[in-house]
């Protein structure tokens, strides 16, 4: 499995932390912390239950000590089957293997294929290496790599840094209206991907709403010409999109927060900004990690904003690879930029968070 | 409370702003489907409905509709049945290597989007398949699948596990409790998930770029439109629907997933 995780290229613990952030986000743990810290959890939600009347009742069938268990299944096989962790595996399976199946083996098959090489209309099956250099030495490809990363990590950190006080708010301010608030910042990011990239466009255009609105109101005398079609464009663009996600492992980390660290603190004598800086930030960390890297990995492979609002300066790495393996027609080189962006990001998401944690360590 | 009114203002200020500035964009282009304009720019002129009339004899964008909602509802409910075994699996059983399987089924969640495209395309074109609807229902199912498990893990995790036993118990069999007792206690949920996926399907991309051959989704249809400068009023007009529908189906999402709480919230 790890093998098989390490081939997709994308650390397991920052998937598991995005996981992690994004189920804890989830309406049934805002409930039970909401209920723990106001001290009304009933039986009725699910981890009371289990405590309470269920104890005794709850005869697990799966228990390996069981009699009955022994009594069934017979073959090793059907023994599986019938453990905890067989039931697991099978109840589990479907999706699974449907990931497996669509996601591991076709990204495998990237990797196979970025080691070939096109021979105008197959594909030659012999070990090559050619397409890596071409992919990490052609200036072409370099540059659109270092601009595809420094992208991302740049709307990584604007992205986390505007967002903190938004999820800060929620968090600590939001009341009784925490899911109304969490509902009404991560709409946008749910709807309407492609048509908010393209509203973009028509605000920053040439001739768009910011320019003919600052025409009209004669504050400049002809339209600018630098708010489109460069990487300033594709960063503000990016960030917007990307805003309303990065929200979530915020305000789940600071949900986690235990706000009598805070009152200590401030008994103490502390002010604002050093409970800020040795409590909040420390605590929040893992938060702020799984929001740079939500926000960072998937941005780095962005097609559809360069290609609206980038034009030719703001072109990143996905143009490339589409190009690959459109017109161009090249399947092996295109893997080869494909895999090269995985493993370089995943390189410098590793870093960020190691930079992080020696923050964090430093600060505590 | 210790924090001084002045910090505590301005942070609100800062809030209003920022949901503000996120609102802006996808409210702008309602503006202009109705500004009655070639080209989308201030002042406005006038109201129009001229942009959404000339949608409705338009037979390729109908066809690019109808094929959204043919993949939407695939995705929808097939990633629902996924999710519903990824979430019991997660929140009902504990077995070695969960975390590792979970991960992988939720992988597709940060992965870029391209990345998966190509690794799908090159495959299923290695298998001889021809680009369909079918195809962009295999991609979308996998990006599917983790928002149908973020909502129903919610789901279980918000009903007691000792209903089904009680229901085993009382003489139920296994089919008769999923149908009697695990379905309709998860059923908010459930269609809570249905709305969301069938919205992300909607709102979806890059992989139906990639994957549909010849027959469009309406993003894709929209794409296409995007080279003609003069059809870009038609593009607001139908952008506008579909931001509309795409509230809507969430907010109905939304309103569900708040009865699946309340619902356990009430039980004595």
């Amino acid at each position: 499995m790890k093998q098989l995780l390490n081939g997709c290229s994308v650390n397991l613990a920052e998937k598991r932390l995005a996981f992690n952030s994004l189920l804890a986000s989830n309406r049934a743990d805002l409930f039970r912390l909401r209920a723990r810290r106001t001290g009304t959890l009933n039986a009725g939600t699910g981890t009371a239950g289990k405590s309470g009347h269920g104890e005794e009742l709850h005869l697990d069938p799966s228990a390996p000590t069981l009699p009955v268990e022994r009594d069934r299944g017979q073959s090793p096989v059907m023994r599986f089957l019938g453990s905890e962790t067989g039931k697991g595996w099978l109840t589990i399976s479907p999706p699974l293997l449907y990931a497996m199946l669509l996601l591991i083996g076709p990204i495998i098959v990237i990797v196979a294929n970025s080691f070939w090489s096109q021979d105008y209309l197959t594909i030659d099956r012999t070990f090559t290496l050619d397409n890596y250099k071409a992919a990490l030495t052609e200036p072409i490809y370099r540059d659109l790599l270092m601009r595809s990363l420094f992208v991302s990590v740049t709307v990584a950190f604007v992205t986390v840094i505007l967002a903190y006080p938004v999820a800060w708010f929620v968090s600590f301010h939001g009341g009784r209206y925490k899911g109304l608030w969490l509902f009404v910042i991560t709409v946008p990011f749910w709807s309407g991907y492609l048509l908010r990239i393209l509203s973009w466009k028509v605000i920053l255009g040439y001739k768009g709403v910011l320019n003919s609105g600052l025409l009209s109101l004669g504050i400049i005398s002809e339209p600018l010409n630098w708010l489109i079609y460069n990487v300033n464009a594709v960063i503000i663009t990016l960030a917007h999109s990307w805003a309303a996600f990065a929200i979530l492992p915020l305000f789940v980390s600071l949900e986690k927060l235990d706000r009598s660290l805070l009152e200590a603190a401030a008994d103490l004598g502390d002010g604002p900004v050093r409970r800020f800086l040795r409590i909040t930030l420390p605590l929040t960390m893992p938060g702020i990690v799984a929001a740079l890297m939500i926000v960072m990995i998937p941005t780095v492979g962005d097609y559809v904003t360069p290609k609206l609002v980038g034009g030719k300066d703001g072109v990143m790495i996905a143009n490339a690879i589409q190009v690959q393996f459109g017109k161009a027609s090249n399947w092996p080189l295109g893997a080869a930029l494909a895999v090269s962006t995985m493993v370089i990001v995943s390189i410098v998401a590793g870093g960020i968070v190691l930079l992080l944690a020696g923050l964090k360590r430093l600060l505590k | 409370m210790r924090f001084l009114p002045n910090p505590r203002r301005l942070l609100s200020t800062y809030v209003i702003v920022y949901v503000a500035i996120l609102y802006f964009p996808v409210l702008l282009l309602p503006v202009f489907s109705f500004n009655d304009s070639a080209t989308p720019k201030l002042p406005l002129v006038g109201f129009t409905f001229r942009w959404y009339e000339s949608l409705s004899g338009n037979a390729a964008m109908q066809g690019a509709a109808w094929n959204s909602l043919i993949v939407g509802v695939s995705a929808a409910f097939l990633s629902t049945v996924l999710g519903i075994c990824a979430a019991r699996a997660i929140t009902r059983h504990r077995f070695r290597g969960k975390a590792a399987a979970s991960s992988l089924i939720m992988a597709p969640l940060i992965l870029p989007e391209i990345i998966i495209a190509i690794s799908l395309l090159v495959v299923l074109l290695g298998l001889g398949l021809q680009l369909s609807l079918i195809t962009v229902i295999l991609g979308h199912l996998l990006i599917c699948v983790p928002y149908s498990v973020t909502v129903l893990v919610s789901g279980f995790e918000g009903f007691d596990p000792s209903m089904e036993e009680a229901s085993r118990d009382l003489g139920e069999t296994a089919f008769g409790t999923l149908r009697r007792v695990t379905l309709p206690m998860l059923m908010p949920s459930i269609v809570s998930s249905l709305l969301v996926t069938f919205t992300i399907s909607l709102d979806e991309f890059i992989l139906a770029f990639f994957l549909s051959g010849t027959e469009p989704t309406l993003p894709v249809y929209i794409w296409g439109q995007l080279r003609f400068a003069a059809k870009l009023p038609n593009v607001l007009a139908l952008g506008s629907i579909l931001i509309a529908a795409s509230l809507v189906l969430l907010t109905a999402a939304e309103l569900f997933r708040r009865r699946a709480e309340r619902k356990m919230a009430v039980r004595p």
